[in-house]
């Protein structure tokens, strides 16, 4: 002990003594620079991630203020979409932007659902990780090549055998059959929307197999304590115990569906029409924005096309807070748990 | 249990329920597995007739005549390179912030919460903010535009990584380096970073492969070229716009080039998936 005193010279009352064994001043000085150099120079990027959502907010409202001006709040309702006359209105890829992802949700929900509870009840642990991989690498494949596919192999098949079988079944439901109307055709709203759903599936089941996980096992096992089923277990203690991270899950996903772009541009058909039949062609934000933006001719098309961009952005952003404010929820709440 | 299950209908009904739930759950799964076999499938299936050394070695052709994608994958390779460079820095340093000194403040618990919004943010918009920021300054398409748009999509990943596994590096490696005098930037450097590389090397490896595929934001950025170009200043040619383009168009050749290009794109982006994963684990 006394020698790591002498040694180190700490103890000493004598102040020559600490001063000769510290760095020299000149070492001091130049690392308090660079502290302050490294460390403003983190702040300033994690700022400039923050200005990042600022500019592209502002960028894209200076670019659709001449159609804001031009058709205020109408543009929202409106179904109309002529460059020759130069009258847009958002209407009908909003339209399509909203039915595709609800098509999407309406499937990969119950299917995530039921991914998730068999990777964290169902599986054998040693088969977890390689079949929650395989479905997080629905997610790695890029967009284009599910429209490629969906264009070539799905569409064709869809036609052929699905669609005449959902317009005999679900089209003479009444009030639901008029969302089974007309010709197959293979490619339409009904077809984006299915790619759609194969596409957040991965994102939803990863969301939910992660919120699930962290379920105290203490709650599941009193549960099967008292006799619970597997899915008694699953529906009545694990899902309430997740509510709010499931949908936070859900809200990602739909987060993802209404900005997927390439996909939906393969398969939706690009029609300016509104129709209410899921088997007819549509248009979402996405796929007007990359059929249109680079052909769009005048200030005022461009600048309906940016508005279109801006809503989208407007749409996903307030979706996507909520998926994460949710997910926080659930955190803390995990936090005060423990 | 078998007395019980014979005597107790509640009983029953409530096995039976369990067994249909369970059974519609390994379905579930069944059904997100037959997806990725079926695209893995078709991609191999028409891919593999394209994969021939001239797919990487001539130019993308006209319609009618022989050609392959060289200029759409070295236009790829550049303008992926280029983003990536551009956005890993400032990912990281962004990243760092949040992990090491955002602590207290505003700033980190704010920009944590707009980076998990970017994260998601449609690519397509970012497209369409490179486009209005500089294309549209510029007044000509180009692989920088193109690069920059795809480091914007670089950055949300890398800053959510890096944030991610330095809050990972446990608090007493810090304090041991402050302990021994060091200052606080070359404890991050030496101590937090090589602690955290293989988790950082990880959310690098998933940018990339994020970017690789990316279509939506090089339509109104990089547009595209029929030539060879290493010019970032001008048009650049790229994977993803090519087998757009080529397979919206009606020529057959060009879908068979398209589903040459796709096959690439997808085994490479798997392929640095799982070895992202990999890398990760080995940690």
């Amino acid at each position: 002990m006394s020698a790591v005193l002498d040694n180190g010279g700490f103890a000493t009352a004598d102040g020559t003594a600490v001063a000769s064994l510290s760095p020299r001043p000149s070492v001091l000085r130049n690392n308090a620079l660079m502290d302050a150099l490294f460390r403003n120079l983190t702040r300033f990027f994690a700022f400039a991630v923050l200005a990042l959502l600022g500019a592209i907010l502002f960028s894209l409202l200076a670019g659709s203020l001449p159609a804001i001006h031009r058709f205020g709040v109408d543009f929202l309702a409106s179904a109309a979409w002529d460059p020759v006359r130069k009258d847009f209105g958002a209407w009908v890829p909003i339209y399509g932007t909203l039915v595709t992802s609800a098509v999407a949700l309406a499937i990969a929900i119950p299917a995530s659902f039921g991914i998730a509870v068999f990777l964290t009840e169902l599986s054998p642990v040693w088969l977890r990780r390689p079949l929650g991989t395989a479905i997080e690498l629905l997610a790695a494949i890029p967009s284009i090549i599910y429209g490629m596919w969906g264009l070539f192999v799905f569409a064709p098949l869809f036609q052929e055998y699905a669609q005449p079988f959902l317009a005999a079944t679900l089209g003479n439901v009444p009030w639901l059959g008029a969302l089974f109307a007309g010709p197959p055709m293979g490619i339409g709203m009904l077809t984006a929307g299915i790619i759609l759903a194969v596409m957040v599936i991965p994102f939803i089941a990863a969301v939910m197999r992660d919120v699930f996980d962290v379920v105290p096992p203490m709650l599941k096992e009193s549960a099967y304590g008292l006799g619970s089923t597997t899915w008694e277990v699953v529906w009545r203690v694990v899902l309430p115990y997740t509510k709010v991270g499931v949908i936070g899950g859900i809200m990602l996903g739909l987060g993802r569906a209404l900005g997927e772009t390439m996909a939906v541009t393969f398969v939706i058909g690009n029609a300016h029409d509104f129709s209410a039949s899921l088997f007819m062609p549509g248009n979402s934000i996405a796929s007007a924005l990359a059929n249109e933006f680079n052909e769009a001719v005048g200030d005022l098309y461009s600048s309906a096309l940016i508005e279109l961009g801006l809503i989208l952005f407007l749409i996903t952003t307030i979706v996507l807070a909520c998926s994460k404010l949710l997910l926080l929820r659930l955190a803390r709440h995990e936090g005060a748990a423990a | 249990m078998a007395i019980a299950s014979t005597g107790n209908p509640t009983y029953r009904r409530r096995r039976r329920t369990n067994a249909a739930m369970m059974a519609l759950s390994t379905l579930a799964l069944a059904f997100g597995l037959f997806w990725l076999v079926w695209i893995l499938g078709v991609l191999l299936y028409e891919g593999a007739g394209a994969l021939r050394p001239s797919l990487f070695l001539q130019m993308t052709p006209p319609p009618g005549s022989d050609g392959g994608l060289a200029n759409a994958l070295s236009g790829s390779l550049l303008m992926a390179g280029a983003g990536t460079l551009i956005g890993t820095p400032v990912g990281i340093l962004a990243g760092t912030y949040l992990a090491e000194y955002g602590r207290r403040g505003w700033l980190a618990p704010a920009t944590r919460f707009v980076n998990d919004v970017l994260l998601s943010a449609p690519s397509i918009v970012i497209g369409l903010f490179v486009y209005s920021v500089y294309v549209a300054r510029a007044k000509h398409f180009s692989g920088w535009a193109g690069a920059f748009a795809l480091a914007i999509i670089v950055i949300p990943v890398v800053v959510r990584t890096t944030d991610d596994m330095l809050k990972l590096v446990p608090n007493s490696l810090r304090e041991a380096a402050m302990a021994l005098g060091c200052p606080s930037w070359k404890m991050v450097v030496m101590v937090s970073y090589r602690a955290a590389r293989a988790g950082i090397l990880t959310g690098i490896l998933l940018a990339v492969a994020r970017i690789a595929g990316e279509t939506a934001p090089l339509l109104f950025t990089a547009l595209n070229n029929q030539f060879w170009s290493a010019d970032l200043n001008r048009p650049m040619a790229n994977l993803p716009v090519v087998i757009f383009q080529f397979a919206m168009s009606p020529y057959d050749d060009w879908h068979r080039l398209a589903w040459g290009g796709a096959a690439v794109i997808t085994l490479f982006v798997l392929g640095l998936n799982i070895a992202a994963r990999i890398v990760f684990r080995r940690k």
